[in-house]
């Protein structure tokens, strides 16, 4: 039996929930009440009876196909399936009948006739539904013989007695990295194949040949798993009654027999999963099906891309050095908190107060990052604290807070299922977001339309059963002129909704915005020789989002990382305004965040203007209230941005960071700028897992805890609030929220927390919108969507529902200014830069798990019209120059990009994309333009001198000098 | 900080501004510079403009350093 820790209704209904009116029956005597549409397989399992059943589950619709679940139903005729049956009033169900009962035996007889019967030894023992629905039924005898003529009829054995090869077998395929796919144990229900399409939506398996023929085929002739469409999600492994698609981490670790429930550290999407473990081993990852943002789906990263955790680059140990051209010293935790320690308050003495500062992390907790950025406002007595959320999504958090009065989505991940118009601009959700873009590519097979605005043709424009409706093209760097031609058209031809404006904005400011946008130079016409979008195109898309029903707009770092990025978000905004596509299921403006805590760590006042809250340091009121709660005074001027310190650094102004789980050297753009900064420090703390880049310039290492090892919350992009819940002890002996205590009471501060529920309890008593929330209300509820406070005690899944946070919304001016960045004879091309499914961010995770069979190098995408004019083929090494810097890497020649536009990504540090990217940065934010950069492209022999220079230089950075004895 | 960044940051600010409506542009210029910069890199913008170096900076960021 297992032994859950948290203990959960995990039970298979057998066919998805509906909605409808009540509908009453009785099963095996019991009354049960369920929504009409509900299958009799259903009702029977709300009652608590199962029936027995093979080919359903309830991630996908019923089938039909496996005969097992049969019933007797007064007054019908035969023994209909009850997964196919909807209820009916007044019904009387038996699940038990003789007649059914032999049904079900003979059924079960057939299967066995042709399935190894080698249960001791196999993967799936004890958690094979196979094996549990012949003992349901109660097998005790196969009678079926091959005949003496066929001795091979059957799948499973390889060879019969004499040596003679089955021409039925086939054998394991074990191309994909996590799981194994074994004909032999295949009974065809075609579980796998539907979750691969109704579940995941990328339709790569199907079900090949007829009657004994019939096998699951990923791909065409000739494809194995590995070399077909498969994203290696899992839903399909999932799905399987059997093992025939099977964790390889099962096969070799045997069956888990416990679980914890807890939220994935990749991206913002925040999936729910459960870590099933035999003692403190982690066996898998398993999406759980009460998560409310992922509703029991997963992809590549979050559920299998895990073994990052035990790697052997791992460091466990704390290390110092004095200078960064020594190697690197293991000590001890004291050693190094008081060698830290005493660094920054020295550098403190010789060049102030507000020469030191902090960097969070987006992949910590909330408590964590609360902590780090308490450490540098309460400890340092600064406000030079930033997140990585600088470089992403800084721009989303004074856009919205501008037009809407705070920084968050509107919606909550379900609402996509009510959308009718749905708007993805500068976002890649099938490899950004994955699990999101599985609700939303089935939303589409359900017929709701997209628009994609992107300078890519990103897989959502035409991949299987889904299709845009309209793919604007836009040239990178002309966000604003798009979205304001868009509001033109929506203006100018009076597609907008007064009624909403008049109620929910301010009708004069409204008046001022449409005599704005109504300018001719803002019509699709005019903005087309900037964009680059076909005017026509443009104003379809337009009309399609303004009077297609309800428009939920869902966008990226394509928006925010430009010199206009804030400006873009406004314009988002009032898009949604004008049209009257806010605070309702279905709608809304919705960032897809890039980490799993951006969202978090933005809240938790990481950023140097605002504490936590978005409240603004020099509110005088919100300062009294942590200076109660920290018995410290708080500086009412705002610190410095990551940008902002590395320019002070190199000034020779800001001396000593404490950075944690960020590369920045990796993630940042314009990397020599940024080594240069680090270089010109005299106290780098960077607290990680691995020797990242930037700790080349370290003088200190505080080996970090990943998020199996520790307690605490991560808010996800709708703003929920989800637990992670520490799996098994921290390898490095603390977890991170300890590490930062440590330095905090080594630097004198008086910190004493516990549990990470003690920094929640701090963070709801000095938060409105995080008042109700407790450690005690998570386990009650699972998850809740900030605010969580007294008028919503369980959370608010949608926003800006009677009225926006700021009063009256706010329609936005937004001028289109075109940024520095050009190009020009000696850089005629635009370098614009994302990331794939397999491969997070810098890779310092993904890039230490199997996912690199998918990804192992960062590649340029180039059009075939620029690769020709340049003489470059499939697979060349080119050099890739910006007036910042140059690198070197394969091309691939692809149409998804426009000519004039290359694009590459940025998770591999031999590539390092960023010494080609730019300073320039948004104006409000300084969130900088990494996707739009000048460049050149040209054939090249390899590596360039600055590839091998870094190389070298990394490697030295990185030794460490043995243990002394 | 290098001058040349910090008024290539407050023209862009001073663009975005200069677009909007009303009559105080560089009042929401010099607000923004306040809630956003930390005060060294204003004070180090303010002394660029003072010495003499003003011929590149926007005319409103001119205009909004006094109120800050």
């Amino acid at each position: 039996m297992r032994d859950f820790v948290i203990p959960t209704d995990d039970r298979d209904m057998g066919t998805p929930a509906k909605v409808g009116a009540p509908v009453t029956l009785s099963i095996d005597g019991i009354e049960v009440t369920v929504p009409e549409g509900t299958s009799v397989m259903r009702a029977a399992a709300e009652a608590g009876i199962q029936v027995p059943k093979l080919c359903a589950t309830d991630s996908v619709e019923a089938f039909g196909s496996c005969r097992l679940c049969v019933v007797e139903i007064e007054g019908r005729r035969g023994t209909p399936a009850s997964c196919t049956t909807p209820v009916a009033e007044g019904m009387v169900v038996h699940t038990q009948a003789e007649k059914v009962k032999k049904v079900r035996k003979g059924v079960m007889e057939l299967y066995i006739s042709d399935h190894p019967l080698d249960c001791l030894t196999c993967a799936a023992n004890g958690d094979c539904e196979l094996q549990d629905m012949a003992g349901v039924v109660g097998l005790r005898d196969v009678r079926y013989e091959a005949p003496p003529e066929a001795p091979l009829a059957n799948h499973f054995a390889a060879r019969d007695t004499s040596g003679e090869a089955n021409p039925e077998w086939l054998p394991k395929d074990t191309s994909n990295p996590y799981f194994t796919y074994d004909p032999s144990k295949c009974i065809v229900c075609s579980r796998c194949v539907r979750a691969c399409e109704e579940v995941q939506g990328t339709f790569a398996l199907t079900i090949e040949g007829r009657g004994f023929d019939s096998r699951v085929s990923a791909g065409g002739p000739g494809d194995d798993f590995l070399s077909s469409d498969c994203v290696s999600c899992g839903a399909c492994v999932q799905a399987c009654p059997t093992a025939t698609l099977q964790e390889k981490s099962v096969i070799e670790l045997g069956t888990p027999t416990r679980s914890v429930v807890t939220t994935c550290a990749y991206c913002g999407v925040g999936c729910s999963f459960k870590a099933e473990l035999n003692g403190d081993e982690l066996v898998r990852m398993v999406p759980y099906k009460h998560g409310k943002a992922n509703r029991g789906h997963s992809c590549v990263k979050g559920r299998f891309a895990w073994g990052y955790a035990n790697h052997a680059e791992r460091i466990l140990n704390p290390m110092i050095r004095e200078t960064i051209d020594e190697p690197w010293r293991e000590v001890s935790w004291e050693e190094a908190l008081s060698f830290a320690a005493g660094r920054l308050k020295r550098i403190q003495e010789r060049h102030g107060r507000k020469s030191v500062g902090v960097i969070t992390s987006s992949r910590c907790t909330n408590e964590e990052t609360y902590l780090v950025q308490k450490l540098t406002r309460a400890v340092f007595g600064n406000n030079n604290t930033d997140t990585c959320a600088r470089v992403c999504h800084s721009p989303t958090g004074y856009g919205l807070g501008q037009t809407f009065g705070t920084s968050a989505g509107t919606q909550d991940f379900d609402s996509v299922m009510a959308a009718d118009v749905v708007v993805v601009i500068g976002a890649n959700p099938t490899d950004g977001h994955p699990v999101f873009a599985s609700r939303l590519k089935k939303r589409l097979r359900e017929g709701a339309k997209l628009i994609v605005i992107d300078p890519r043709r990103i897989d959502l424009v035409k991949s299987a059963h889904v299709e845009a409706a309209h793919h604007l093209p836009l040239r990178p760097g002309t966000n604003v002129a798009v979205v304001t031609a868009l509001a033109h058209v929506i203006v100018t031809e009076k597609l907008y909704d007064e009624a909403f404006i008049r109620d929910r904005c301010d009708w004069d400011e409204f008046e001022e915005y449409a005599e704005f946008v109504s300018d001719l130079r803002h019509s699709p016409e005019m903005t087309e020789m900037q964009t680059g979008v076909p005017a026509e195109e443009l104003r379809a898309a337009a009309r399609l989002y303004a009077t297609g029903g309800n428009g939920a707009i869902y966008y990226g770092l394509g928006v925010t990382e430009h010199s206009q990025g804030s400006t873009t978000v406004m314009g988002i905004a009032n898009l949604a305004m004008l049209t009257g596509n806010i605070g309702r299921d279905g709608v809304g403006v919705n960032p897809l965040r890039g980490q799993n805590n951006v969202q978090g760590s933005c809240d938790m006042g990481s950023f140097p203007h605002e504490l936590p809250g978005y409240r603004h340091v020099k509110n005088a009121d919100v300062r009294a209230i942590f200076e109660n709660a920290w018995g410290v005074e708080i500086d009412p001027e705002p610190g410095l941005r990551i940008p902002n310190m590395l320019d002070a650094a190199v000034a020779g102004q800001f001396k000593g960071l404490y950075c944690q789980g960020e590369d920045i050297l990796q993630s940042d753009p314009d990397t020599k700028h940024v080594a240069a900064g680090l270089a010109a420090m005299e106290c780098v703390i960077v607290h990680d897992l691995f020797l990242n880049e930037t700790a080349n310039y370290a003088h200190v290492f505080l080996p970090g805890s990943t998020f199996l090892e520790k307690d605490g919350t991560f808010t996800n992009a709708e703003r929920r609030i989800n637990r992670v819940r520490k799996v098994m002890a921290p390898r490095n002996g603390y977890a991170d929220w300890e590490i930062t205590q440590m330095l905090a009471r080594a630097m004198g501060a008086d910190w004493h927390y516990t549990h990470p529920a003690q920094i929640m309890e701090e963070i709801a008593a000095t938060t409105p919108s995080f008042a109700g929330v407790t450690y005690d209300l998570l386990e009650d509820v699972g998850s809740v969507q900030w605010p969580c406070n007294e008028a919503t005690p369980e959370g608010s899944p949608i926003m800006h529902v009677d009225g926006f946070v700021r009063g009256k919304g706010r329609l936005m001016i937004t001028e289109y200014v075109a940024t520095d960045e050009r190009t020009g004879p000696r850089f005629p091309l635009l370098l614009t830069t994302g990331r794939i499914l397999s491969q997070y961010n810098v890779g310092a995770q993904t890039r230490r798990t199997a996912n690199t069979v998918w990804h192992q190098e960062d590649v340029l995408e180039v059009h075939p019209h620029d690769a020709e004019l340049r003489g470059i083929k499939e697979g060349d090494w080119v050099r890739l120059a910006s007036r910042s810097g140059e690198t070197a890497l394969r091309a691939t020649l692809t149409d998804r990009v426009s000519p004039g536009v290359v694009y590459t990504t940025f998770h591999h540090p031999g590539t390092q994309a960023n010494v080609i990217t730019t300073d320039y940065s948004d104006w409000a934010t300084n969130c900088p333009e990494y996707k739009v950069t000048a460049v050149q492209v040209s054939l090249s022999n390899g590596p360039t001198d600055w590839q091998k220079d870094y190389a070298a230089q990394a490697e030295r950075a990185r030794r460490v000098l043995p243990a002394a004895e | 900080m290098s001058p040349e960044k910090l008024v290539r940051m407050a023209n862009q600010i001073a663009t975005f501004f200069a677009s909007q409506p009303g009559t105080d542009q560089a009042e929401r210029v010099a607000a923004h510079l306040k809630d956003f910069w930390g005060p060294e890199m204003r004070s180090e913008l303010k002394s660029y403009v003072a010495a003499g170096h003003g011929g590149d900076v926007d005319e409103l960021v001119v205009r909004a350093l006094p109120l800050i």
